[in-house]
């Protein structure tokens, strides 16, 4: 803030031309650019927030270090993208195989109005077995979301219901809890099980 | 792929008043291809419904609604995803198909949206589907419902 404030007020007519250069090189052509999302996820390890499983369970964070991780937000009541991705995953599991025992795969609802302990576990019952439905109350999910850095807002339908606007990027952690990389939801199908390798292969480089 | 199913049970409809209309480009041009959609789990969620509508006259056809029995409010929606990957979904309101051209109806992008289900959609079943056009000319289809976790037509 000190910094910004020094900034702000003392630079003059050139200094603010490079800066905003540089903020739009930044942007366009640097490191802040091509990611699909604009902020990665903080690690695993650094998040806090306090959720029951869809057998009942308490988990956190915690629940996750150990084994890689593959997460995404969705709600029960979401018609296309949310099946298509559940879905998708239950595929790339298939393709894995055996691997596959070795993740975390985790579906968090952004819509715990309506998304029950109960709810979750009758529709993660319908999708790969590997999958767990996550839920919890409204203010644990606006942390789980802060820390990925990910967005959900209600919007209202005009048949009097309200539907959820959310990140539909699949996210994946390696063992450590560190951000590897994500799967964007319009990616081809085929970029998605190499890169799911890739955050399995780097377990054991978190392990060291 | 699945064009043996539909070819059967496609059946296009003019309400207008004469017998046929061939001036215009009207339901006859229409084509609706791979219809498929998912189960529900009970009533209170909205279902969605894919295909593809061809339009194989010389005219544009214009998409103005849908109407089914399954559903009190059925209605094309847009799904779309921003740079910073949220997926929201809205109305996709009037489609105009130019002639010789497709639209599709797929996961992620354009879907029959069924509102106010008065029935389950149950895995194995059909359900008719009729197209509205602004000609005043409906195509009705048949959809197959597949499973929750139906990825696409085959499934
Ligand atoms: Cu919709």
């Amino acid at each position: 803030m000190q910094r910004r404030a020094i900034l702000g007020y003392g630079a003059a007519g050139v200094g603010a031309v490079a800066l905003m250069l540089f903020v739009g090189w930044w942007q366009v052509d640097g490191p802040g650019g091509p990611e699909p999302i604009g902020q990665r996820p903080v690690a695993l390890t650094a998040m806090d927030f306090r959720l029951t499983d869809h057998e009942g369970n308490a988990v956190g964070p915690e629940t996750l270090i150990g084994r890689p991780t593959m997460a995404f937000f969705g709600f029960t009541y979401c018609p296309d993208v949310c099946p298509t991705t559940l879905s998708d995953i239950s595929g790339w599991l298939d393709d894995l195989g055996d691997e596959a025992d070795e993740m975390n795969v985790v579906f968090i609802t952004v819509d715990p109005e309506r998304d029950t302990v109960e709810t979750m576990a009758e529709y993660v019952g319908y999708f790969h077995p590997a999958i767990r439905g996550w839920t919890g109350p409204e203010e644990q999910i606006a942390r789980v979301a802060d820390g990925f850095h990910a967005t959900y807002e209600r919007v209202p339908t005009e048949s009097g219901d309200y539907t959820m606007n959310h990140s539909a990027s699949v996210f994946l952690f390696a063992a450590s809890g560190r951000f590897v990389t994500m799967i964007d939801y319009h990616e081809p199908r085929e970029f998605a099980v190499p890169k799911i390798r890739r955050a399995l292969k780097e377990e054991t480089e978190g392990a060291t | 792929m699945k064009k043996h199913i539909l070819t059967g049970t496609l059946t296009a409809l003019l309400t207008l008043g004469g017998l046929s209309v061939p001036a215009l480009a009207g339901p006859e041009d229409v084509v609706v291809e791979n219809a498929w959609s998912r189960a529900s789990i009970g009533m209170n969620r909205p279902g969605a419904a894919y295909m593809t509508i061809s339009n194989t006259g010389d005219e544009p056809v214009t998409l103005i609604g849908l109407a089914t029995p399954l559903a009190m409010m059925p209605e094309i929606h847009e799904t779309k995803t921003n740079a910073e990957g949220v997926s929201s979904m809205s109305p996709a309101g009037e489609i105009v198909i130019a002639p010789g051209e497709s639209i599709a109806l797929e996961p992620g992008g354009l879907h029959a949206m069924l509102m106010r289900l008065q029935e389950p959609m149950t895995e194995g079943d059909t359900f008719p589907l009729t197209l509205l056009f602004d000609d005043g000319g409906e195509v009705t289809v048949e959809v197959p419902i597949l499973g929750i976790a139906a990825r696409g037509p085959e499934d």
